[in-house]
């Protein structure tokens, strides 16, 4: 059910349609309808189990790794279906990159970790070109200055925060065109947050972030689209401001205001 | 209406209790402790007593003699003779004639018998060895010193009795004696015993040497390794990585711990059933014997290869994914080199385990008495299990210690391989 | 004091102080406006002081949302709260004064229509005063100068003193020329509305201690205005 009327499908970056995701007979996730818009943060609210981890990792395929899990409806990025036959996961997963709610840096060196993902997908055909992108997305994710005299340390030696920046700047090193981040500062101190947090904003300049979290109070200072989730459910999407000032559905408001969940 | 004082306060109870506590805690650790004392005594004994046996083994009774090259008694041209005829010259003979020598009082035959068994019937071999090497000593004479007989060297060592007369003396009377002025002269040394590396199984213990068996051994774990860590690496990231999980994998699972716990003799007869008689392979290869060691270790790799593999976080592997990598991908990148330091202990773990069997390699006939060293797997050849086996069922006095001391140098190889699993493992150990 | 690790919640708050800023130029430049009308019986500029309070109320408005975006949207604690509390109730207080500056205005059109009376001067003296501590306690807010905010605090006592004189010298001048009545009643109005700024910078100034200090400013409020509890 949706309280505000749906975009058009080619002013939005990937497109849900009656999405439903099955974990064998438990029906986690209800004829979703959502438009994620282009260059914006869309953040996904809700209690626990509402099923709005469940809907980020339908968009880069991730829930095909479990083996009950079941997806049916539409799932749309750029107009091409997601869960299409012929489409290799491999390339998805290229355009659609993830980070995840622990800080997980592969236990190689810091440029190892970075340069993993485009050395896979061939995008440097020399070292030099290697090099520029890593360089480049180190410097995006804003841990370059940090790290710089030390590229050859492992990755896992890093503060938490820093692990995390590492995560952002391994996911953006492949070009992606949307990012999903899931809890991403849920296991980081204040400081560190708000260093992930000013990072989000100025990424979005360039990529679609679509961004789970369990702190409403963060999709209120991150986000420019909110979607409230609820026991599988999605029970209101809309601009971030009007949800945190003036929800439409009861559900909403009470979720918001802490009276439930 | 006298109320009995209560027998024991709260707080008295407390202490009562807290002292139970302590009193079970000293217990449990006293018992660990002698458990532990109990073990390395047991361990400290096996030691000693292979010690105290083995050591004198790499020591070998050698008595000089001046022996004559002389080309007569070898019988061959004294002025240019031929390598051939070097190669096959009488040197016993020139041994002999050495020994007669140093004591001219021994004239009859059977006294002179007696003398020329002082020295090792393989004594020869050094002297072909010297001349061979340098032909212009022929002719000359030459201080050399030769290896005595095994029952020389157990006199010298106190393990027979070197007293004239005595009951048990595998030497005579006249023997000792003779002995005895060798001795007085500075004739007899113990020398290291270079044969006991060198060279193959001999009848004769003094020219007994575990060579043949090491190069056995080697030959052998060689085989298994080529054969069982691909098979093993590449079954275990199937079944933990790619196998769907249903009933057929969880019964291949099961099979799989069952296999690592069957007798290793079964293997043996496996091995005799199809490695022998249906393929044919060379009976007392250290091919056969390495195909059978392999299907013994390979569920020890396979289990130490699925439990270093599940230890990787699946973190690491969504990371993986997430970015783009195909499961092949991820596998290879990622989940092998990190578990690969598991998978090596365990490999190590297994082929320590592997040296050390006896058994199957009984049933495929590697019990055999192997003179010559092996010069490839499909020589038939003995390990050195095997070798310590047949030893120890040798009569001969001086078997024992070399028993002994094949003991020590299969845990000293055994223990290299276990250093080496630590090593590696230190070396590799990531902390995620 | 360092900026925030997140760029745009900066930005923000400089917005708001900015819109503030503004309201307070415009809020000055109104009165400014009246006062001129009033003593050059201008009654064009006059008109257009009562046209532009629309706009000064349309900034309130764009204050009033914004200080509920950004109290929806930032959680602000601390000073930042308090920076964005102040600029709520700062954003009214202007508006208030933008309206009074409007109805000095609207009376002047009428006392255009009269002959002008002697008291006009002494009136614009008190309006001189208020146009002082309101540039004063304006600048205060931008340079977050809580000294000056206090002395502005403390000069209420010195508008009442000369309102409460005003007061009566009206008084005395209508009974002397009971032509005049029309006339001073219009005046004492505005005086009335011109010592009503006056408050109104006061409460400002009230509310820049709270900014700045983080506590109410203490002690009794000087009442030099003995004339209305009379």
């Amino acid at each position: 059910m949706n309280a505000i009327p749906v975009t058009e499908p080619r002013l939005s970056k990937v497109s849900a349609r009656d999405v439903n995701v099955y974990y064998g007979q438990k029906h986690a996730l209800k004829h979703v309808d959502l438009d994620i818009r282009p260059n914006d943060v869309t953040a996904l609210i809700g209690p626990s189990g509402c099923g709005k981890s469940t809907f980020l990792r339908c968009i880069n395929r991730m829930n095909d790794l479990i083996d009950t899990a079941q997806v049916t409806g539409s799932l749309t990025l750029d107009g091409d279906d997601v869960y299409d036959k012929n489409i290799d996961v491999v390339q998805l997963r290229a355009r659609v990159g993830m980070v995840f709610q622990k800080p997980n840096p592969f236990p190689k060196s810091i440029y190892d970790n970075v340069a993993y993902g485009p050395r896979i997908h061939g995008m440097a055909r020399d070292q030099a070109e290697l090099d520029e992108i890593v360089m480049g997305s180190l410097e995006k994710a804003g841990l370059l200055a940090e790290v710089k005299d030390r590229l050859e340390e492992t990755g896992t030696g890093l503060s938490g925060g820093q692990q995390q920046r590492l995560c952002i700047a391994r996911a953006i090193a492949v070009a992606p065109e949307v990012i999903l981040m899931d809890e991403p500062c849920s296991a980081l101190d204040p400081i560190a947050t708000a260093k992930v947090e000013e990072l989000i904003d100025e990424l979005r300049e360039n990529f679609t972030i679509v961004i789970v979290t369990h702190s409403m109070q963060q999709a209120a200072r991150v986000s420019q689209r909110t979607a409230f989730f609820h026991l599988g459910e999605l029970v209101e999407v809309g601009d971030t401001e009007q949800i945190f000032t003036n929800p439409q559905h009861p559900l909403t408001q009470g979720y918001i205001t802490g009276r439930f969940g | 209406m006298v109320e009995k004082a209560i027998a024991v306060t709260p707080a008295q109870a407390a202490a009562s209790r807290l002292k139970q506590r302590y009193a079970a805690e000293r217990r449990f650790k006293a018992l660990g402790i002698s458990a532990i004392v109990l073990a390395l005594g047991f361990l400290a004994l096996l030691l000693i007593t292979i010690l105290s046996n083995g050591l004198t083994a790499f020591v070998q009774t050698n008595i000089r003699v001046d022996v004559t090259l002389d080309a007569e008694t070898l019988g061959v041209d004294p002025v240019k003779p031929s390598a051939d005829a070097l190669a096959a010259a009488n040197y016993g003979q020139v041994i002999k004639n050495a020994m007669y020598k140093a004591f001219p009082t021994v004239e009859s035959r059977p006294e002179r018998r007696q003398l020329a068994a002082l020295v090792s019937s393989g004594a020869d071999v050094g002297l072909r060895k010297m001349l061979v090497a340098n032909p212009s000593l022929l002719g000359s004479t030459q201080s050399v010193w030769l290896v005595a007989d095994d029952d020389v060297d157990m006199a010298m060592k106190g393990h027979i009795t070197r007293t004239a007369g005595a009951e048990g003396s595998r030497l005579t009377d006249a023997q000792l004696g003779w002995l005895d002025a060798l001795e007085k002269k500075g004739d007899v040394a113990k020398k290291f015993n270079t044969a006991l590396f060198t060279v193959g199984d001999s009848r004769e213990p003094e020219q007994a040497g575990l060579w043949g068996a090491v190069v056995g051994s080697f030959f052998s774990l060689s085989i298994t390794l080529l054969v069982c860590f691909p098979l093993g690496v590449a079954t275990a990231v199937y079944l933990e990585e790619f196998a769907p999980k249903n009933r057929w994998t969880d019964l291949i699972e099961v099979n799989i711990n069952n296999l690592a716990a069957v007798p290793s003799v079964v293997f043996g007869l496996l091995g005799l059933a199809i490695f022998l008689n249906f393929f044919g392979f060379p009976r007392s290869a250290p091919l056969v014997g390495g195909l059978v060691l392999a299907l013994i270790s390979l569920p020890t790799i396979i289990i130490a290869g699925r439990a270093a593999m599940k230890a990787v976080p699946p973190s690491i592997r969504e990371a993986a994914l997430g970015l783009g990598a195909s499961k092949l991908q991820m596998v290879t990148d990622h989940v092998l080199p990190l578990s690969m330091p598991g998978i090596l202990t365990g490999t190590i773990l297994g082929m320590a385990h592997a040296l050390g069997e006896t058994a199957p390699l009984l049933m495929i006939g590697m019990v055999a008495f192997i003179v010559d060293i092996p010069a490839s797997p499909l020589d038939p050849s003995a390990v050195l299990p095997v070798q310590v086996y047949l030893w120890a069922d040798s009569p001969e006095r001086a078997f024992v210690e070399r028993t002994s001391a094949a003991i020590m140098v299969l845990l000293f190889f055994l223990g290299m391989m276990n250093v080496v699993a630590i090593l590696l493992r230190k070396k590799f150990e990531r902390r995620w | 004091m360092s900026d925030h690790t997140v760029k745009s919640y900066d930005e923000e708050l400089a917005h708001l102080t900015n819109i503030i800023a503004r309201m307070g130029g415009m809020a000055e430049a109104q009165f400014a406006s009246a006062l001129q009308a009033l003593s050059k019986r201008d009654s064009d500029l006059a008109a257009r002081v009562v046209a532009g309070d629309t706009r000064v109320d349309e900034l309130e408005h764009e204050v009033q949302q914004f200080t509920v975006r950004l109290l929806a949207l930032r959680q602000p604690v601390a000073s930042d709260l308090r920076h964005i509390v102040a600029a709520l109730k700062i954003g009214s207080e202007l508006e208030r004064v933008a309206d009074y500056a409007a109805n000095v205005a609207k009376r002047s059109l009428v006392l255009n229509q009269l002959p002008p009376v002697k008291p006009v001067a002494a009136v614009l003296h008190l309006a001189h005063l208020v146009q002082e501590i309101l540039k004063d306690i304006l600048d205060a807010y931008i340079e977050r100068d809580v000294e000056k905010a206090i002395r502005v605090w403390n000069r209420d006592e010195e508008v009442d003193d000369l309102y409460t004189g005003l007061f009566r010298e009206l008084i005395t001048y209508m009974m002397e020329d009971p032509r005049t009545i029309t006339a001073c009643t219009h005046l004492m109005f505005m005086a009335k509305n011109i010592e009503r700024i006056g408050d109104h910078a006061t409460n400002i100034a009230e509310t820049l201690h709270f900014l700045v200090v983080g506590t109410p400013i203490k002690g009794e409020r000087p009442k030099g205005n003995t004339v209305d509890t009379e």
